[in-house]
């Protein structure tokens, strides 16, 4: 089986798609958005040893010169998170499959599905698939949340077991989405979302609004254009960008107004979009 | 309030109020029940309780009339005509409502509400039928001055349904309580969903788990006061409860407690209750004079006695001792927890009581919620205020093991944070979840909603402030609200977030 970092699993949400889920999240992330809301989930601990000092309930220690993370005495008070100069996390676990489920298993009768989620999961397919096989066999739907760069088309035997993508489409000016994530390219993700919507596997759309930073009205035209009526009823999550939790440049930016909220709304309601909301 | 002339004088109670309060006195200054000393004994331990019910029973405890009938047919003593309109039906449950007794002198249940409206809402809009509705609603609200009353909703789904939850968010109500109730196999659910998303704005409807309540009796069920599952055309003459800390605290060992005291205890009670129901049934006159018994709407054979059980979890940790072990949390505690629930409901299923068809002959077991002057003992089989284990799950796996054994009431309450409005699906799996297990019924409230549930039934938070500052209010249950509120700490309540 293998393995793949969890850098938390939260029993109950209702924000990780339709009805309560379970919500695992996984380490590491190809892109390094500017907006990025859970910054520490993007690198792999590199046990540089600097979260262990600051750690007020001595959860954290260093063995054989990696940092060690007692999860029974940690207040989870994220400190750690806080001051690693890495936009990592220490509180990291390799599971596989199976050690994952046993945890999704405790809130078994109570939820519907879970999610996945990260840092980027699709970057862990294997993983995934052994994960979404043992989910299904226990009648639970499956959904996955990502920022798209991975082709989804390649992974056919994945996408069977996959109920659904919740898909970001962070910018659609490749300048300005080189600019918003550091990646190279969002050809990926646009490829990814005529894929899915013709597979049906289309669960939701994010958009992360923030004027100046992201061309939000060009993707909300530009996913019309490419995918048309089968936009229609697909839901569409206008995010207004908040910087609690973001590291970096964008750390003090405050958030648009509602009016240009509202604007957005606007645009994609006349296009057509019948499941469009701002969060 | 006992006293006569305090109740007279008082700048605390309504007119209304006041009345009530003295025909209770009035009842109190009898003496005519047969209560022999062991029984004195356990009330005078607080062991056994009856719940103000009185000292010479003239009326049922609860009183849950076949409204289906009272449409069909109308009412000669109340010169009704079957209705033939909504306004002529809404009319007609008024007058009727009125006219039904109970231990609060209010009726505690009003119906299935939206069966009875739907047939009438044939070619009425939904704006019309709304503000008919509204009316209706507010009526109940403003004459019912007892939240201890209930109506019912669901399991089918219909357009009366829709339009009262959309009403009764609207409205802000505390009365009547409303129950849905609910079955996955039979309620659609974008209903449930509704039901749930107005509970975040209004404590209303709670949700009832239909499948299991709908074997409890050989007719048809309804919930009633703050939660009580009673036949159809009948109800209960009795609630007397076992308050279990309450007789825990004189015992000398947790095997003095299971072999003697509990067993001892019970029969006291249920000798207690049975004269109460003789005297109902032999001596008041109510069931030869009451039209709602000439009519049909009731019937003696439906009736039975409720066996309450409360503070099981103080009685549990109380008997573990210096283990530290907590009911809720340590599985040793949980076992002997089950053990106690075991003998009490042995007991029920085995001591004949009287006058008592519909349950075989047998009381029946009820969570009892607690009253105002209850100080460190918690509702029913719940788990401590402020000790709810830190999962929503845990929790309710926890309820599922102890509702099960509880027939005519068992229930859990839960406060939301906000965003649960946002996705009231996921609620509702929760709520599946949970009933699979076997829980019986849950209710919802928003964290800072103005009306929340205190420990069955509603009382808004606005009405508690005026009443602590010694003014009037609407309400009588506030009066037993706001002590309760704070003796149990129920601002403390675990707020459950997703």
């Amino acid at each position: 089986m293998s393995r793949a970092p969890i850098n938390r699993i939260i029993p109950s949400s209702l924000v990780d798609g339709p009805g309560n889920r379970t919500s695992i999240f996984l380490q590491g992330c190809n892109l390094a958005c500017s907006y990025c809301h859970n910054p520490e989930t993007q690198m792999v601990c590199n046990h540089c040893g600097k979260c262990v000092p600051g750690c007020p309930s001595g959860a954290l220690t260093v063995v054989n010169q990696r940092v060690v993370w007692d999860s029974e005495v940690c207040l989870q008070c994220d400190q750690c998170i806080k001051v690693c100069p890495s936009f990592s996390s220490p509180r990291v676990r390799n599971m596989t499959a199976e050690e994952v489920f046993q945890e999704v298993q405790k809130n078994i009768p109570f939820i519907r599905g879970i999610t996945t989620s990260g840092g980027e999961c699709s970057l862990f397919p294997n993983f995934l698939k052994e994960l979404f096989a043992i989910a299904k066999d226990h009648g639970l739907t499956c959904l996955i949340d990502s920022n798209g760069t991975t082709d989804f088309s390649r992974l056919s035997d994945l996408m069977e077991l996959t109920d659904g993508v919740m898909l970001d489409v962070k910018a659609w000016n490749e300048q300005v989405y080189r600019n918003v994530t550091k990646g190279p390219t969002n050809t990926v993700v646009k490829k990814n979302l005529q894929y899915l919507s013709n597979c049906n596997k289309l669960e939701e759309l994010r958009i992360v609004c923030l004027p100046g930073e992201v061309d939000a009205e060009a993707v909300i035209n530009g996913i019309w254009q490419s995918i048309g009526e089968k936009a229609r009823n697909v839901k569409l999550k206008l995010i207004k960008f908040r910087k609690y939790g973001v590291k970096g440049r964008l750390h003090q930016t405050a958030s648009p107004d509602d009016v240009y909220m509202e604007e957005l709304l606007q645009i994609a309601n006349d296009l057509g979009f019948e499941n469009a909301i701002i969060v | 309030m006992s006293n006569v002339l305090e109740i007279v004088t008082s700048r605390k109670l309504t007119h209304e109020q006041k009345v009530a309060s003295l025909a209770h006195a009035a009842e109190d200054s009898l003496f005519i029940l047969d209560i022999p000393e062991k029984t004195k004994y356990y009330f005078d331990i607080n062991a056994i309780d009856d719940l103000f019910e009185g000292h010479a029973p003239y009326r049922p405890r609860y009183i849950m009339p076949n409204y289906e009938k009272f449409v069909k047919n109308g009412s000669e003593f109340l010169r009704i005509e079957p209705p033939q309109d909504l306004d002529e039906l809404l009319s007609g449950l008024m007058i009727l409502y009125k006219h039904v007794p109970s231990i609060t002198g209010f009726p505690v249940f009003l119906g299935d509400m939206d069966k009875l409206i739907e047939p009438f809402l044939e070619g009425v809009s939904d704006e019309e039928a709304k503000k008919k509705l509204r009316l209706f609603l507010n009526f109940l609200d403003r004459t019912i001055t007892d939240s201890f009353c209930h109506a019912n909703l669901g399991p089918e789904p219909t357009r009366a349904a829709r339009l009262i939850l959309e009403l009764e968010k609207e409205l802000q109500n505390a009365v009547p309580n409303f129950t849905l109730k609910y079955d996955p196999d039979i309620t659609p659910d974008d209903i449930a969903e509704q039901g749930i998303y107005t509970s975040l704005f209004c404590a209303n409807p709670a949700i009832a788990n239909h499948k299991i309540h709908r074997e409890t009796y050989p007719t048809d069920y309804g919930i009633s006061s703050c939660y009580n599952v009673l036949p159809i055309g009948g109800g209960a003459y009795t609630l007397s409860r076992l308050t279990l800390p309450g007789l825990a605290k004189v015992a000398e060992n947790p095997n003095h407690f299971l072999t003697e005291l509990l067993p001892d205890c019970l029969e006291a009670l249920g000798n207690y209750m049975n004269e109460r129901i003789v005297f109902l049934v032999e001596q008041s006159g109510f069931y030869e004079t009451s039209f709602l018994v000439k009519e049909g709407l009731i019937h003696s054979d439906h009736f039975l006695g409720m066996l309450g059980i409360t503070g099981l979890a103080e009685c549990t940790n109380l008997l573990m001792g210096e283990s530290g072990k907590r009911y809720g949390h340590d599985e040793e505690a949980d076992d002997l927890a089950e053990q106690i629930m075991t003998i009490i409901s042995d007991f029920a299923a085995t001591f004949p009581a009287k006058y008592s068809k519909i349950a075989n002959g047998h009381f029946m077991l009820h969570a009892q919620v607690g009253m105002d002057y209850d100080i460190g003992i918690t509702s029913g089989v719940r788990i401590p205020v402020g000790d709810e284990p830190t999962s929503i799950y845990d929790h309710l796996k926890h309820s599922a093991r102890f509702h099960r054994l509880i027939t005519t009431g068992c229930g859990d309450i839960f406060p939301f944070e906000t965003t649960g409005r946002n996705n009231p699906s996921a609620i509702l799996d929760i709520v599946k979840g949970a009933f699979s297990l076997g829980s019986k019924y849950l209710s919802f409230y928003e964290q800072d909603s103005d009306l929340v549930r205190i420990t069955g039934y509603l009382v808004k938070r606005s009405e508690m402030e005026k009443y602590r500052n010694e003014q009037v209010v609407l309400q009588g249950t506030t009066h037993l609200g706001a002590p309760n509120y704070e003796h149990n700490r129920l601002q403390d309540r675990k707020v459950r977030g997703l």
